[in-house]
């Protein structure tokens, strides 16, 4: 029984009703029912949550830094997607 | 006056419970994993826990001015009223998840029933002790369920564990004193819940009903192994050399 056998997991924990989960950490396991159970006892000891999620790090895509650029910078210079570039007229009503 | 049948009866549940958890401290970073090292650790917190609010009730029942931190530290093994299933070596991982599916189904059933008890204190520590100990049970449960119905090899593991922890069972039912039926959950009653609950566990996990004598009882009269006497040397050696110390 080695960590080689065991595939990562992440784990997202909600802290409270109507909060959204959140990345909290990883874990090693040996299946899903193991990983929640992983998870609640190393992320919600101390009252952290109330209610935990578990992915398989391997069924998460994630982008890479490479594609920083072409993913994230040109949002940058757009300034017309914010709602601030637009002015408003006095007296404009159902905005 | 002391109600000594009372206060030997917590003392048993206290003192189950605190050896139960000095054992299941052993774990810690020897574990498969380091996630089992924290989740074995947590359940050795747990039943710490009871020990210590069910250790300061007897300390108000004994009426000696004797805190939860005298009881623990400062008796010897001959009285301590833990039954002997818990207090033997468990360095073995499927001897740890046998004996805690054993000892904590056991727990279970005791502390729902203790929960509906007259004792206010006690019923309160129950209850809130039940929640705990069902976590305790699931946990050894998958253990047993992955290991019993895994390899070759783990089921062979499984079944010699389940085999060494069975003499010790049948102490766990030891009649109350007769003067408490009224007040407490009799362990007797508690065989026929317990024993369904472990044979499903076993059934599933593929593994036999072991078919061994029980071993000498005397646990809860201060009877003991000679191992408690080298947990208690361990647990007890730094509270006795340096009396009071707190961090």
């Amino acid at each position: 029984m080695s960590t080689r056998d065991w595939p990562l997991w992440e784990v997202f924990v909600r802290a409270r009703r109507g909060l959204s989960h959140v990345h909290a950490g990883s874990l090693h396991a040996p299946d899903a029912e193991m990983a929640l159970r992983n998870a609640r006892d190393l992320y919600t000891r101390r009252g952290e949550g109330v209610s935990l999620w578990v992915v398989k790090a391997s069924d998460i895509e994630a982008s890479t830094p490479d594609e920083r650029d072409p993913f994230f910078d040109p949002a940058a210079d757009k300034i017309y997607r914010h709602p601030t570039f637009y002015d408003v007229p006095e007296g404009v009503e159902h905005l | 006056m002391t109600d000594r049948p009372l206060l030997d009866y917590t003392l048993g549940l206290a003192d189950d419970a605190l050896v139960s958890a000095q054992r299941m401290g052993w774990w810690i970073s020897r574990a498969p994993e380091l996630e089992e090292d924290v989740a074995l650790a947590n359940i050795g917190l747990d039943q710490l826990g009871q020990a210590r609010t069910l250790l300061t009730y007897a300390g108000e029942l004994e009426q000696e001015g004797r805190t939860e931190d005298d009881l623990a530290y400062l008796r010897d093994d001959r009285e301590f009223r833990n039954v002997k299933l818990v207090e033997r070596p468990m360095t073995d991982f499927g001897v740890a998840m046998a004996r805690l599916l054993l000892f904590s189904t056991y727990q279970l059933h005791l502390y729902r029933a203790l929960s509906a008890s007259s004792d206010a204190t006690l019923s309160g520590i129950a209850a809130k002790a039940v929640k705990e100990v069902t976590y305790h049970v699931d946990h050894a449960t998958h253990w047993v369920l992955r290991l019993g119905d895994g390899t070759a090899g783990s089921h062979a593991r499984m079944q010699v564990a389940l085999d060494a922890e069975w003499p010790y069972v049948d102490e766990l039912f030891t009649p109350l004193d007769p003067t408490l039926t009224r007040l407490v959950a009799d362990p007797s009653a508690l065989r026929d819940p317990v024993l369904t609950d472990v044979r499903r566990v076993v059934a599933e996990a593929t593994l036999a009903m072991p078919e061994v004598a029980p071993a000498l009882g005397g646990g809860r009269q201060g009877l003991h192994t000679e191992h408690l006497g080298h947990l208690l040397a361990e647990m007890q050696h730094l509270h006795r050399s340096h009396p009071g110390a707190t961090w």
